[in-house]
């Protein structure tokens, strides 16, 4: 579902930089623009809430949280078919492991927002690093990046992260690299697509017959102008990545430590106690639809602002 | 059954002594003696729908070790022992009575004269005889792991091997009369014989469909189709479809010569996911199902379904791998069991009713006793213990396996958190270390030294103390690691005894000897489950899982 | 148009060597001894011996890389470390049940997708437009497996004062108390084709919550495509220029802004078609379907590599076909891709 707007126009651009027309008639640039928009959108704003809120929760676990988590300290309290529900002390009751429900929930965003930066920020900057080369350089290393690309791309991402992860063993960090590997052949292709669709923009013509270096018009003027769809499937990754994360723990790939305080490991490992002790796996399953819906609609909002033809 | 994957059972670790290690658990024979034999009652009619946790490997179970080839083998086939209801004593089945000779090497069989095969053929001595040669003469690829398991591991050998192992011959002494005649005394041939990988098939039907042209490799084995299509054999059942995959359906055999089955067909359904049995029970969908996870027994019962418990013929226990240098110390050895709670590992992970483990074998079989050294739960003792080793600060590496429930360790995660929970309350930093059962985990505690203390368990095949202590402490293995050629000895010689009663004051010694010598902690014997419609009756649970469906009734 | 196919088949011979470059080197960075890898637990030293000489490990790497392809194209592709069953027959047994699986989710979501996103933007900024985008946002932040799961305890057991919803059955294809005859085995087709009516409604009534849980993404997906494709086009100026003479609303709505929507759609249809076969991973266990999507489950709880690798190549080359099939159907939709 990776359907980007092919490049956020001739338009764009830093004020700072370069010769070339970098604010569009208007006056306001495209970024003020787009902010001015998103702040009349009530899809954007909802959004935006979502993620404020689970990054404070997720930087803040240690000070919210009332226990320590993943300890299972109250383990003897728990038997396979009793787990206690709320109380005094355990504002939502244990888990299944017998640790504090709620701390885990908190950690829980924090773990989250752990896997979801990290396998973006390295899905994205692979990606980008072949993108540009190929966006950039062009010529045959275009061809074959670009080859290698569809080959990636012609599994689905969710095998695909299912067989890096089969590689690399079961540690917490071969299910960030995973998530990172499913998502590097879209970057690359989104940000191909959008440095070539700026080739002949005038500012790059410009640019060029100003006998500027190749690499110093890329770097310079191209790429930042290609940011817009990147940033916009960067957010929209990290709503991926939450559910991905879930999707590997499903599957028996994700986080190897029982007790650790993983959303989808919770949600996977209470699913069959729905029925007696919802509270275990509907709180886990309802976070992670709430902070992937949270990114969505940033992402798909942040589009929308950036999208000339919404510009209305 | 041998210890394997959940979904698909079939596989053969090996490599020496893993093979042994790995080797089997569970199943043998029939739930009901063939005592009376009373011709009762026809069909009650309707269908029972029992799901399985995965589709057969094939329907010819002397190529099999698994248990749910087995438990489809059960209804089709019988052997010539049985065993007694709900226990795993040995009981007559297709013979009525046997004999052993003095020197323990022969086995005379007084058959039953009322049995037929499914294909009409007369069941006889001459029968007997054809299914033992056809096991003997086994060639080549029939003779891998992957096929004749069972035959191989307790027969040790074939017609062109060296050895041959310790199968002589049998005779057909007249109709109703065949005797059997090893090289080596084993005392446990009459219990081995309740296996459903002994059972008795047609020989015409096997010649027929050409049972033994098994092709392919030995990794990429393509049965025969008398495996896939014709499995004749005694039982009450006879086969009707193999949908692969799905399920395997049969319908009663009209001339069965015991207690003719009630209802009108048997439907074994393929349902890997254990949640999803569950409420295809709730739902009406299917009759009963098999391994009942622990934690859905209580909502079961207050549902109204029917909950069967098998007696515990199974161990869990908690193993050291003495390749560590930590564990090489007998102290440390000591201070771990001081500080396990079994009692809580039973509450917080185990099925309600389990039974915690004095030593590692279940009490009713041969040898046990408790007057073994036990090591109390007491966690200042396991403190003091360790500094007295000098282990005050000891780290140790706990394998653990994901993927998977197993009768004798329903819930792993749990387990191994309870036991990590008890270790670090007495100052052991614990490092988990997960994988996947099969193949990772079973690889690396069984096939590696490459671990430090692990879960694992084991269910019986048949009523015999060397399937349990033998295959546990026989020779040195990865698996634990140590090597004790007092006890290894010891083990040899109970194994070559000739008779139950000279066995047992062995195993006692020996069951003393390895509580002392302590290479884990016997943890638990999980009650396994099994769950039904209130409207089933007549079935018999079997610790051994020796379980016919002859008088199973489901009331519309 | 021949030429278009011939070009566009060309177009994935590099893609497949490509694919089967990767797979081959994957099974070699996998950890330890790849022939032990491959046979998993049944590894014998003399199975180990036997695959190291099968894919010649031993050999120089274009060596096993030649030897590799050539099992492929021969068909052999290698058998299951699990159950020692060819991974093609795995294929085909799980074949039929995912095939019916993925067609009935897909109609699920295209017969509901194309209206709500076309009415969404035919009414747009209205609340239904709203409610319609809220809804399908939702249907791709849930996982799954969880949403599969949720719909099975509602609608399939039924819970509290909703018990009545519960009609439809948790598992498996079709009630084993029917003694259903099989010619095709797709469940459905075979009742409707020996005219076995209660075989049939049967396995449509356990296809249904299989497919819903299964085509809520595409759904979601259908909807947001075409409502963007419908507003793109109403913005076009030939529709302007149509509601300016005074067309009537429906005339146009037929014959300019439908018809010119639907192509961004019909690919969007095509590449859910080809992403179906991964979801069926995370449904088919639940619903305790023996497809593909099972079978692909099973391989990857027990990573089982040769059919792994078999299923994610099967996958693939399916998912480019289907790829290819839409281009086409495109081509036949819009002239003007053919020429370019």
């Amino acid at each position: 579902m990776t359907l980007i707007a092919p490049g956020a126009g001739s338009a764009a651009g830093d004020p700072l930089e370069g010769p070339t027309a970098t604010v569009d008639e208007h006056g306001t640039s495209l970024w003020r623009g787009a902010l001015q928009r998103l702040r009349r959108d009530p899809f954007a704003i909802t959004g935006a809430l979502i993620v404020v809120v689970f990054v404070l929760v997720a930087l803040f676990a240690p000070l919210l949280a009332p226990y320590a988590p993943a300890g299972a300290q109250w383990g003897n309290q728990v038997t396979p078919s009793d787990v206690p529900g709320p109380s005094a002390d355990h504002l939502l009751g244990l888990d299944a492991f017998g640790s504090d429900l709620y701390t885990q929930l908190l950690f829980g965003a924090r773990q989250s927002l752990i896997i979801g930066v990290v396998s973006t920020g390295l899905g994205l900057a692979v990606g980008a690093l072949i993108g540009l080369l190929a966006g950039g350089i062009g010529g045959w290393v275009d061809v074959v990046l670009m080859r290698v690309v569809d080959v990636l791309l012609s599994i689905p991402s969710l095998l695909l992260a299912v067989s890096v992860a089969a590689v690399l063993g079961r540690t917490s960090i071969s299910v960030m690299i995973a998530i990172a590997a499913a998502q590097v052949p879209i970057f690359a292709r989104l940000l191909r697509g959008s440095l070539l669709a700026q080739r002949n923009a005038d500012y790059v013509l410009a640019a060029s017959s100003l006998g500027l270096r190749r690499r110093t018009v890329v770097l310079s003027h191209m790429l930042p102008n290609s940011l817009g769809p990147v940033i916009v499937q960067a957010t929209l990754v990290l709503a991926t990545a939450t559910i991905e994360v879930a999707a590997l723990s499903y599957l028996g790939l994700g986080e190897p430590n029982p007790t650790v305080a993983e959303w989808g490991r919770m949600l996977v490992k209470s699913q069959n106690r729905l029925e007696t002790d919802p509270q275990l796996a509907l709180l886990p399953g309802l976070l992670i639809a709430l902070t992937a819906l949270g990114f969505t609609l940033l992402g798909e909002a942040l589009r929308e602002a950036l999208d000339p033809k919404f510009r209305r | 059954m041998r210890r394997t994957t959940s979904r698909s059972f079939r596989v053969a670790a090996v490599l020496g002594a893993a093979a042994v290690a790995l080797a089997g658990c569970a199943e043998s024979e029939r739930e009901e003696p063939s005592a009376g034999g009373e011709k009762s009652g026809g069909a009650t009619g309707g269908t029972f729908v029992f799901a399985a946790s995965s589709d057969p490997v094939s329907l010819d179970p002397a190529f099999a070790s698994d248990g749910e080839t087995f438990r489809v083998a059960r209804q089709i086939f019988e052997g010539l022992v049985g065993t007694e209801p709900g226990t795993a004593k040995p009981a007559p089945l297709l013979a009525t009575e046997w004999e052993t000779s003095e020197d323990g090497l022969s086995y005379t069989f007084t058959l039953r004269d009322d049995v037929t095969f499914h294909d009409g053929e007369k069941f006889d001595a001459e029968a007997v005889c054809a299914n033992f040669d056809r096991w003997y003469n086994w060639k080549g690829l029939l003779q891998s792991e992957n096929l004749s398991y069972y035959y191989g591991k307790l027969f040790r050998g074939f017609a062109d091997t060296n050895p041959k192992g310790i199968y002589e011959s049998c005779a057909a002494d007249d109709a109703t009369s065949a005797t059997i005649t090893l090289t080596q005394p084993f005392a446990g041939f009459v219990q081995a014989m309740s296996l459903p990988a002994f059972s008795m098939q047609s020989p015409a039907a096997m010649e027929e469909h050409d049972a033994d042209n098994v092709g392919g490799t030995e990794d990429d084995v393509r049965f025969s189709a008398y495996a896939t299509e014709h499995p004749t054999g005694t039982g009450p059942f006879t086969f009707e479809k193999w949908q692969r995959g799905q399920q395997v359906s049969l319908v009663p055999y009209e001339d069965y010569w015991g207690d003719k089955a009630k209802v009108d067909r048997v439907v074994v359904r393929t349902i890997d996911d254990g949640n999803a049995r569950r409420q295809a029970l709730i739902n009406g969908e299917i009759d009963g199902y098999d391994l009942v996870a622990p934690g859905d027994l209580k909502g079961l019962e207050e549902d109204g379904f029917q909950i069967e418990n098998r007696d515990p013929f199974n161990i869990l226990y908690l193993a050291f791998n003495q390749a560590v240098p930590a564990l090489k110390d007998l102290k440390v050895r000591q201070a771990i069991a001081h500080a396990i709670d079994k009692e809580a590992v039973v509450t917080q992970s185990l099925p309600e009713g389990s039974k915690v483990a004095v030593t590692f074998q279940p009490e009713s079989v041969a040898g046990f006793t408790d007057e073994v050294t036990t090591y109390e739960h007491d966690p200042e003792k396991a403190k003091q213990l360790l500094a007295e080793a000098g282990q005050s600060n000891l780290t140790l590496q706990f394998n653990y396996p994901t993927g998977v429930s197993r009768p004798y360790m329903p819930t792993p995660e749990d387990t191994f958190v309870a036991i990590r929970s008890q270790l670090e309350a007495v100052g052991i930093k614990v490092t988990p270390v997960a994988d996947q059962w099969s193949p990772d985990y079973l690889d690396k505690v069984t096939g590696s030294p490459n671990h430090g203390i692990h879960l694992l368990g084991w269910t019986g095949d048949y009523d015999d103390t060397d399937n349990f202590l033998g295959v546990f402490f026989g020779q040195k293995t990865d698996e634990w690691g140590f090597d004790n050629p007092e006890l290894f000895t010891a083990l040899t010689e109970a194994r070559g005894v000739a008779t139950r009663e000279e066995q047992t004051p062995l195993y006692e010694e020996i069951n003393k000897q390895v509580m002392e010598f302590l290479p884990g902690v016997p943890i638990a014997h999980p009650v396994p489950s099994l769950a039904f419609a209130p409207e089933v009756k007549g079935y018999q649970p079997s610790p051994v899982q020796d379980e016919v469906w002859n008088n199973v009734t489901v009331e519309e | 148009m021949l030429q278009f196919v011939l070009r566009r088949l060309a177009l994935m011979v590099p893609v497949l060597i490509g694919l089967s470059l990767l797979l081959f080197a994957w099974v070699r960075a996998l950890p330890g001894d790849p022939a032990r890898a491959l046979l998993g637990q049944r590894a014998t030293a003399r199975s180990v011996e036997n695959v190291t000489r099968l894919y010649g490990f031993d050999r120089p790497l274009h060596e096993q890389y030649f030897s590799y392809v050539g099992a492929l194209l021969r068909g052999d592709f290698g058998s299951s470390t699990q159950t020692g069953q060819p991974v093609v027959d795995l294929f085909q047994n799980g074949f039929p049940a995912t095939a019916e699986l993925a067609v009935c989710a897909l109609a699920f979501a295209v017969a509901l997708g194309i209206p709500l996103g076309y009415f969404a933007a035919r009414r747009h900024g209205t609340a239904l437009d709203n409610l319609t985008v809220g809804a399908s946002l939702l249907g791709v932040v849930v996982p799954v497996f969880f949403l599969a799961y949720l719909l099975k305890l509602v609608f399939a057991i039924g819970v509290g004062p909703l018990d009545f919803l519960g009609v439809f059955p948790t598992s498996g294809r079709q009630n084993p108390r029917i003694d259903a005859t099989h010619i095709t085995d797709f469940y459905l087709l075979d009742g409707i084709l020996t005219q076995e009516w209660d075989a049939a409604w049967d396995a449509l009534l356990h296809l249904v919550l299989p497919a819903v849980a299964l085509g809520t993404i595409p759904l979601a997906i259908i909807v947001r495509i075409t409502r963007a494709a419908v507003l793109d086009v109403t913005g076009e100026d030939y529709v302007r220029t149509a509601e300016a003479k005074g067309l009537l609303r429906s005339t146009i709505s037929r014959r300019h802004v439908l018809r010119n929507a639907l192509l961004p759609v019909v690919t969007t249809v095509g590449l859910q078609a080809g992403l179906l076969l991964s979801g069926a991973v995370l449904t088919e266990t639940v619903f305790a379907i023996n497809g593909l999507g099972a079978t692909l489950f099973d391989a990857i709880t027990l990573l089982d590599y040769p059919v792994l690798q078999g299923f994610i190549l099967a996958i693939a080359l399916m998912y480019a076909l289907i790829n290819l099939t839409v281009d086409v159907l495109y081509g036949v939709i819009d002239p003007r891709v053919r020429v370019s």
